[in-house]
């Protein structure tokens, strides 16, 4: 009789790996264009006459309207697959990761389907992100 | 009929399949089996406004098909039974809604074509039904939906990770006619080898197919050598792999007969699939568009078909628990 443990090595041999160096490639070089371009639009907008402050949050702007753009006609899912954590990682997937169900939950109608689960993804990151941001503020105002 | 153990029956008159019918999505349709299936939908909406709808409006323009194949009218048929991955199997109680003929839902999760076969195949023996309709369905999007993350989600999917399958088959099951018959049906025990990856449902299910065809064989007295086909539903490339160690460490031969739906209905390479094709759907147009017909033609005459289901839900593997899996075997003659 096979033992759950003894399965769970069959199975280890046939599932096969994620391509490690593969994904970690694509996502290096998307996430840096990603970035370079955040730094290409920075220097626009302060060339422009922007605060540093202001170039800064028009950055992200654009990244969230863009990659909101892209989800909603349908091919950020396709760049995301190819990306991995280049296109996940950066303000891009939090764009993505809000539109996406904002779009596909529409057929429930716009309060209890879109309203309602607009942050079924997204949710998590904002709830602990803010956690731990006002943990490190605290940490940060008692040692200061 | 008799009880041979083992959860298998054998039928003394054997129930025939009198018509059936596979309509897919168009992704399916461009996959290697595409030019079998009765119908190829090229509207993912199968123009309707919701994929639930869509996956329903897919179901029931195959039953109609197959309805019409055989020349029945819904008042021809004694029962229906149906059921799909939606919850409440919803998909099927739409379907179905309008026809008028009295319903069983089932659910089975992806083993859901066998199980209804099954039951259909039992009322028909037992004398209480002429005509069982058996049907099943599943969607890719309606899946995705409730399963795992919205469409247009940008993440990754691991290796393992199968591709839920568009399409729908259905069947009349009735005596007599030019066949295929069903001349025994297994029922299968719930197995659960501890996988809690949902993402590798063909490694949950492995052991609960490999098992039903060995209750079958043993019950039977038969091995790979009588079958053309031996076929699981959807274990997908990983789990068709892990079947194939399993069925070797147990010293069965499959004699190159094995081979399993999930892995055959999309082109790895060029799909972009994963470990192959998944859903209710995807045995069912399998079945229905493949099997059956190529049964009919003469080039397969003993097929063995055991669709496998995982009976999990998204709360329960968040929960820790793992996934509990299911094959019934339902073992057809030409």
């Amino acid at each position: 009789m096979l033992t759950k443990k003894e399965y769970s090595k069959i199975v280890e041999k046939h599932s096969g790996k994620s391509p490690v160096i593969k994904d970690t490639l694509r996502a290096f070089f998307v996430g840096g264009f990603i970035c370079t371009l955040g730094e290409f639009l920075k220097k626009s907008y302060l060339s422009f006459g922007l605060s540093e402050e202001i170039a800064g949050t028009t950055v992200s702007i654009t990244l969230i309207f863009i990659a909101s753009v892209l989800t909603v006609i349908g091919v950020f899912d396709r760049i995301g697959q190819f990306a991995g954590a280049g296109t996940l990682v950066p303000i891009t997937g939090f764009s993505n990761a809000v539109t996406s169900p904002a779009i596909e939950f529409k057929t429930e109608g716009l309060v209890p389907g879109t309203a309602a689960k607009i942050f079924t993804v997204a949710g998590p990151v904002i709830v602990y992100g803010t956690l731990s941001s006002v943990i490190a503020g605290l940490i940060y105002f008692f040692i200061k | 009929m008799y009880n041979a153990g083992n959860g298998t029956i054998i039928f003394d008159k054997k129930p025939s399949v009198l018509s059936f019918s596979a309509v897919v999505g168009k992704k399916e349709g461009a996959g290697p089996y595409g030019k079998y299936f009765d119908q190829v939908e090229e509207d993912a909406h199968f123009g309707q406004e919701t994929w639930e709808k869509a996956e329903s409006e897919n179901l029931r323009r195959s039953i109609d098909l197959t309805l019409q194949k055989g020349g029945f009218k819904a008042e021809d048929i004694d029962f229906s039974i149906s059921g799909d991955l939606l919850n409440q199997c919803t998909s099927s109680g739409y379907a179905l809604r309008s026809l008028g003929i009295p319903f069983l839902g089932v659910y089975g999760a992806c083993s859901t074509m066998a199980e209804s076969m099954l039951l259909g195949s039992l009322i028909i023996n037992g004398g209480g039904a002429k005509r069982v309709l058996c049907s099943t369905s599943s969607n890719f999007c309606s899946a995705e939906r409730q399963f795992r993350m919205p469409l247009e989600y940008g993440g990754q999917r691991t290796p393992s990770a199968q591709w839920t399958v568009t399409g729908s088959g259905s069947v009349v099951l009735g005596n007599g006619g030019a066949g295929p018959f069903i001349d025994s049906v297994s029922c299968g025990k719930i197995v659960d080898m501890g996988i809690k990856d949902a993402a590798n449902m063909g490694a949950a299910m492995a052991p609960a197919f490999t098992d039903t065809v060995k209750k079958h064989f043993e019950a039977t007295g038969r091995d790979f050598s009588y079958y053309d086909l031996v076929v699981s539903g959807d274990l997908g490339i990983v789990g068709m792999d892990i079947a194939n160690d399993l069925f070797s460490r147990d010293g069965i031969k499959t004699l190159g007969k094995y081979n399993d739906c999930g892995a055959m209905i999309f082109d790895k390479e060029t799909q972009d699939t994963h470990a192959g094709g998944s859903g209710c759907g995807c045995s069912a147009s399998m079945l229905c568009g493949y099997i059956l017909p190529e049964m009919k033609k003469g080039n397969l005459r003993h097929v063995l078909f055991a669709a496998t289901g995982a009976l999990m839900s998204p709360t329960f593997t968040m929960q820790g628990e793992s996934i509990p899996s299911i094959s019934h075997a339902i073992s057809l003659e030409a």
